[in-house]
């Protein structure tokens, strides 16, 4: 069973702020998404390899050549806040 | 303006191609068209986040151009084509119904867009979804629900709803959508239209805004099984921007696509087939078994032991991808930022808990959760166990079947609100859609009858891994035999009756 102290640290991992009402409503929702997902416990999976994707999938190489960027002043158009060709965000460190 | 131009609406890609080559219609007319039926019927339905006007008469007047100069037309000239708002158009916000991407204008496109462009297909706008394609009736959008147009009380299915309802009203004739666990077919079934998802790998991802990277395919959705494949054909193909796509060049459709069901052997999914199914949906896929079988196939029950656990698995694995790829949308680069925060931490914080709605919240919680230590074995590690436990399951059914068959979701389309309130009670309409995503394999959903309400219903084929064409082939031969698709949501011949 996930407790609320639960729910307040995975909230804390993922970077998102909740309220009284969410922290409760998440608790009790992910508790049964949770309970229903138990089911998976009774499948035997002894020394069934992890399968992490459907496809045999390698790294895929290619050539080392340049290919024209887009361009800073694109990449930047969608920037919340900037200072020249720098995306500016609030202070990091003291 | 054509003399009768309201029959434009609701023709297939081959009528159009037949109209504009004899010169008796233009691009631009039948844009123009598409465009008043869709400012008439859309305000009710709400399938389009914005239209892409400005390109799409570009891109008409370049046929226009063709035709006058009587050039051979590329193979979707003149079409109208609307895109699932998760797919970059560059120009045009690309919002995933999110208020965090609200204002974000991609600079780049999709090499699906390029793809479409270069075919002389038209884009005639975005459209609307459950936000960042979680959810599964198009009311997680952080912008307004769509209706279906079947009955506008009704859902139109999701997370690719916009999209759906577009083809299904005659808004396009064909979309593009995005399915990670069944958000092309669950939406096709209940609007009736055609719905497909490829094979993983088949169409490239490079421009899509990811969810869940080893489930996220886009694929087509259209009315008639023809228009879909030819879709296909122009959007499939090796991408070398998206390292997961497959050096894969599907079949051409017209070798392919009327060459029939005669002798292949077709198994009906006995878990996703009894228990838990509407007795309507049941019903029908008994019937649609006898129509394959009239046509020369060899139906018969097969068995997919591991299918019951699709449901935990997935919303293990989808869930656990998206918190990873979700973790991009921190305020800093592009996307909501809140201006107010005074440090770095506090503006990732509010800039996440401002600009993502309950659903993703959950999502990104539970995938959280699931990743994180001392439950990364008992959830994540033990879903991809069984994941391959699926995949094998199918391994097996295809050494025996060229095809399996199943419906494409329990029931029918439910009424707005029904399902929100219980997260579990959604996910439980992806139990037929979801395990193709985790085995990769390609399936398509075609109407397959109504219910006792006059709500359409879907039939899913699903065929290994590269059979894209056989499974058209099969889903082709049965909409012939059939004609369950020549019966339209009203909206759709509502323009020729004024």
């Amino acid at each position: 069973m996930i407790s609320i102290k639960e729910v307040e640290h995975v909230a804390k991992l993922a970077r998102l702020s909740l309220n009284d009402e969410e922290k409760l409503l998440y608790t009790q929702q992910l508790a049964a998404i949770l309970a229903y997902f138990d089911e998976l416990k009774q499948v035997d999976t002894a020394g069934v390899e992890p399968l992490a994707h459907s496809l045999a999938i390698d790294s895929v190489m290619r050539a080392d050549e340049v290919i024209p960027p887009p361009g800073a002043e694109l990449l930047l158009s969608g920037a919340p806040c900037r200072q020249g060709s720098y995306f500016r965000v609030p202070k990091i460190a003291e | 303006m054509a003399t009768d131009s309201s029959t434009l609406i609701g023709k297939s890609v081959r009528e159009l191609r037949a109209l504009l080559t004899s010169g008796s219609v233009s691009a631009r007319e039948i844009l123009q068209d598409h465009i008043q039926h869709i400012e008439r019927f859309d305000p009710e339905l709400g399938a389009f986040n914005c239209l892409t006007t400005h390109l799409a008469y570009e891109q008409a007047e370049k046929i226009d151009a063709l035709v006058k100069k009587r050039e051979p037309l590329p193979a979707l000239a003149g079409v109208p084509v609307a895109i699932k708002d998760n797919i970059c158009v560059p120009g045009y916000p690309a919002t995933c119904s999110s208020k965090i991407l609200q204002n974000f204008v991609p600079p780049y496109s999709a090499t699906v867009i390029e793809r479409l462009g270069a075919s002389g297909a038209i884009i005639i706008g975005k459209t609307n979804m459950d936000e960042f394609a979680m959810g599964s009736s198009t009311e997680n959008s952080a912008f307004a629900p769509t209706h279906n147009p079947w009955n506008v009380k009704k859902v139109p299915g999701g997370s690719s709803g916009g999209s759906t309802v577009a083809v299904a009203a005659g808004f396009s004739t064909l979309s593009l959508g995005s399915d990670t666990g069944g958000s092309i077919r669950q939406p096709a079934s209940f609007c009736g239209v055609v719905g497909m998802k490829p094979t993983y790998g088949v169409v490239s991802r490079f421009g899509l805004i990811a969810f869940a990277s080893s489930l996220d395919q886009i694929g087509p959705l259209g009315r008639e099984v023809e228009d879909v494949a030819t879709c296909l054909q122009v959007i499939s193909g090796h991408d070398k921007r998206d390292s997961t796509s497959l050096p894969f060049c599907l079949p051409t459709q017209s070798e392919t696509l009327a060459s029939g069901v005669k002798s292949m052997r077709i198994g009906i999914i006995s878990e996703l087939s009894g228990q838990g199914i509407d007795d309507d949906v049941r019903c029908s896929l008994k019937q649609a078994g006898e129509t394959l079988q009239s046509l020369g196939a060899v139906v018969d029950e097969v068995s997919l032991p591991n299918s019951k656990h699709a449901l935990s698995v997935y919303y293990l694995i989808a869930t656990a991808e998206a918190s990873a790829n979700l973790s991009r949308y921190d305020g800093v680069k592009f996307g909501l930022r809140n201006q107010e925060a005074d440090d770095i931490l506090s503006m990732y914080f509010s800039s996440r808990s401002d600009g993502f709605g309950a659903e993703v919240k959950r999502r990104i919680m539970l995938g959280t959760y699931a990743l994180s230590s001392g439950y990364y074995d008992a959830y994540y590690k033990k879903a991809q166990q069984v994941r391959r436990l699926i995949k094998q399951d199918f391994d097996r059914a295809f050494s025996q079947f060229d095809l399996l068959i199943c419906p494409t979701s329990p029931t029918v389309a439910f009424e707005l609100g029904a399902k929100t309130a219980d997260p579990l009670q959604m996910y439980l309409s992806d139990i037929a859609t979801i395990p193709a995503n985790l085995a990769g394999i390609p399936g398509i959903s075609i109407p397959c009858g109504f219910s006792q309400q006059r709500l359409p219903i879907g039939l899913q084929l699903l065929g290994p891994a590269l059979a894209d064409s056989k499974l058209l082939a099969a889903a082709y031969a049965f909409e012939k035999a059939t004609q369950f698709h020549t019966v339209t949501a009203p909206v759709l011949t509502a323009s020729a009756k004024h």
